[in-house]
């Protein structure tokens, strides 16, 4: 019993993470009808981002010594700021120039900046994995035989906040309201005066910090990080974000807590082999049953 | 219009620079039309200088290097200089093929040094063998990786003996009943040494708690600890790499399983402990040398190599180094630059005191060597104890 307990906190934690990605993915997608290949990169380029910012805020490797909290927000609002600037960024210099073609162009570009992306890393940054810098103390403590550490608490509890905020941020701000506006249609919009490209930038910066924050967790959880992590990741947290229909943002955050349980569970109780098998096999069953995700709603197409 | 031109300069830009370096090539290939027929003798070796088992490569090549340095220093080798030439396999089966091609085609390579990780000497020793270039890895331990053919060597021991070792000193001088075990499935050495472990220690009146996998490059071992955590056992059998063993640690630790990890040499790094930290302390692993309980000739190896790098090697790197001194002293029996009379002076290298014991080819070209065991504790690799064969 408290093995599956177990079993069932690591992947709350892990599906949080993939959740935060993928609401990247969903809000892209909500606007422009694009998949954001390059979307796992950004996460990837936010751990880096936390981890150099934890680096020259004297935060030592192996050390687990206190560190203030302060400090750790301070690295985690760097780097989301850092990719939230490398969204905006690849929206401006990939995306924005084959907007209006067709859809396939854009989808092709995507997968391009991703491999640009990861080989950059690797250049820059070396393909050695990197152990991440302890940006909070672990503490451990035990509830009726499960270990229960902060860190996966934090982890949790910081990923619920985002998407508690990304959903007050989109219900009740004006920015929020015009990206819902660009979603529904984005012609309709530009002619009641909402600067789209504006809306366009926001999305994307949103979504990339959000990812950024998925990259430091996934750092503190993971233990190491490497330029390809991003590859792997991003991949299931774009199936989470079908499996909760793509397009809706409460979708995504049920679509990655159930690929991180149905990851973890898979590992431990039937084989650690087809743990990243079973992601895809979800993938093909929803869209074989469900095609719109759990959560999606059929639209017509317009013609 | 003014951006298509831009474009279109840029593309020839990047052709330009392109034939560049197509040339640079051609005129670094011209010295010799093959092998041995120039000044110098070319060693090629093809090691994972990056990647997640850089730390292997960098360190071989750095102890190749030294012998290299020190051949040189004493007149080279039939009067002419070596020369060692590194090629990047970035722990890459695909890279590993490529480099050893390289070697041979594009750099004139006598003879070939590499890889560390048995699943890339498999991949490059065919390739040699088909060329007829002897190569000797350094540091495989698969039997698989010698069984290619006869001009593939290697100097250091194998498999089923360091999994009996380990799996004798568990059930003896640990008096371990149940062990776990936890195994790259993506990696010929990890599942060699995880059968070879499983077959002794089961042989010995011991039993298999449990066994789980992973995948070279996965970060996430929670649910493989968690089912360890409940299946009762003594100790985790980890035949693995550094990165992932060192993460596998911190999350047995971060899982409160309290029992000791046991490895091969496959953790033979400095980034085990940067990686896993106090977790790993009371683990145990196998090598191939101890730094501080060696020989005279071993002793001067470490002391030659920290002048030089200011740092310690580990016991790969100190395979390179005898890869390379092997080579040199089979080049000199030939008595020639020629691969073949190379190949049948390594296959007839007998009592060779290399850095790691001594060197006396098997027919399958194994040496039969020694195995230390080491224990971690305080963030250090002690000697604990050392089997011989």
């Amino acid at each position: 019993m408290s093995t599956l307990l177990q079993q069932l906190l690591n992947g709350l934690s892990l599906g949080s993470i993939y959740a935060l990605i993928a609401l990247g993915y969903t809000m892209v997608y909500g606007i422009l009808k694009l998949i954001n290949f390059a979307h796992g990169e950004v996460f990837m380029m936010g751990a880096y981002a936390g981890y150099f910012a934890a680096l020259a805020l004297g935060v030592q490797h192996a050390g687990s010594a206190g560190f203030p909290l302060y400090l750790a927000v301070l690295v985690l609002v760097v780097s989301m700021a850092a990719a939230a600037l490398l969204g905006v960024t690849i929206e401006f210099l990939a995306y924005r120039p084959v907007r209006s073609a067709p859809r396939l162009t854009p989808l092709i570009t995507a997968i391009g900046v991703s491999l640009f992306l990861q080989n950059a890393a690797m250049l820059a940054f070396t393909p050695n994995p990197r152990p991440y810098p302890p940006i909070l103390r672990e503490v451990r403590f035990e509830l009726a035989g499960v270990i229960v550490t902060n860190v996966k608490l934090t982890i949790f509890v910081v990923a619920m906040a985002l998407m508690v905020g990304l959903t007050w941020f989109i219900q009740k701000t004006w920015t929020g309201k015009a990206m819902r506006a660009v979603a529904t249609n984005i012609d309709a919009a530009r002619l009641m005066g909402i600067d789209t490209d504006r809306v366009i930038r926001a999305t994307f910066a949103v979504g990339s910090a959000l990812a950024a924050a998925g990259g430091i967790l996934f750092g503190l959880d993971q233990i190491m990080i490497n330029p390809l992590m991003g590859v792997l990741t991003g991949l299931k947290a774009f199936v989470a974000a079908v499996l909760g229909g793509i397009g809706n943002v409460r979708g995504a955050v049920l679509g990655g807590l159930l690929i991180g349980l149905a990851e973890q569970l898979t590992a431990g109780y039937l084989s650690p082999d087809y743990r990243d098998a079973i992601t895809f096999v979800i993938l093909i069953i929803i869209l074989i049953l469900r095609p719109q995700g759990l959560l999606g709603v059929v639209r017509p197409e317009k013609v | 219009m003014q951006r298509r031109q831009l474009f279109s300069l840029a593309v020839a830009g990047i052709a330009a620079s392109a034939e560049a370096c197509k040339k640079k090539e051609a005129s670094g290939s011209a010295a010799g039309a093959g092998p041995g027929q120039g000044s110098e003798i070319v060693i090629g070796h093809y090691a994972s200088m990056t990647g997640g088992t850089a730390h292997f490569g960098q360190d071989t090549d750095k102890a190749a290097r030294l012998a290299v340095e020190q051949l040189n220093a004493s007149g080279g080798v039939l009067g002419k200089k070596l020369k060692l030439v590194t090629l990047d396999t970035r722990g890459d089966g695909a890279e590993a093929a490529n480099a050893v091609s390289r070697l041979i085609d594009v750099e004139k390579a006598t003879a070939i040094l590499g890889e560390v990780a048995s699943s890339l000497s498999l991949q490059g020793g065919p390739i040699a063998q088909r060329r007829k270039i002897p190569m000797v890895s350094p540091s495989s331990t698969n039997p698989k990786v010698t069984q290619v053919g006869d001009y593939v060597f290697r100097v250091c021991y194998i498999d089923p003996f360091q999994g009996k070792v380990m799996a004798l000193f568990a059930r003896q001088t640990l008096k371990l009943d149940k062990v776990a075990i936890l195994k790259d499935v993506k990696n010929d050495y990890s599942i060699g040494l995880a059968d070879a472990f499983q077959k002794a220690f089961v042989g010995s009146g011991g039993t298999i708690a449990i066994e789980q996998s992973y995948s070279a490059g996965d970060t996430d071992f929670s649910a493989q600890v968690t089912a360890i955590k409940s299946s009762g056992a003594q100790a985790i059998w980890v035949p693995g790499y550094y990165a992932e063993v060192g993460a596998i640690a911190r999350t047995a630790a971060r899982l409160g399983v309290k029992i000791p990890l046991m490895g091969g040499d496959g953790w033979d790094a400095p980034q085990l402990f940067t990686i896993g930290g106090e977790a790993l302390n009371g683990s145990y692993f196998s090598n191939h040398f101890a730094p501080d309980q060696a020989s005279p000739k071993a002793q001067k190896f470490v002391a030659d190599f920290k002048a030089k790098y200011g740092q310690e090697p580990t016991g790969l790197g100190a395979l390179g180094y005898d890869g390379v001194m092997v080579i040199a002293d089979a080049i000199k029996r030939a008595g020639k630059v020629d691969t073949a009379a190379i190949r049948d002076a390594l296959a007839t290298t007998k009592d060779y005191e290399a850095v790691t014991g001594k060197i006396t080819m098997d027919k399958d070209r194994n040496p039969e060597k020694s195995v230390v065991v080491l224990k971690i504790d305080g963030g250090k690799a002690k000697y604990e104890t050392l089997v011989s064969p």
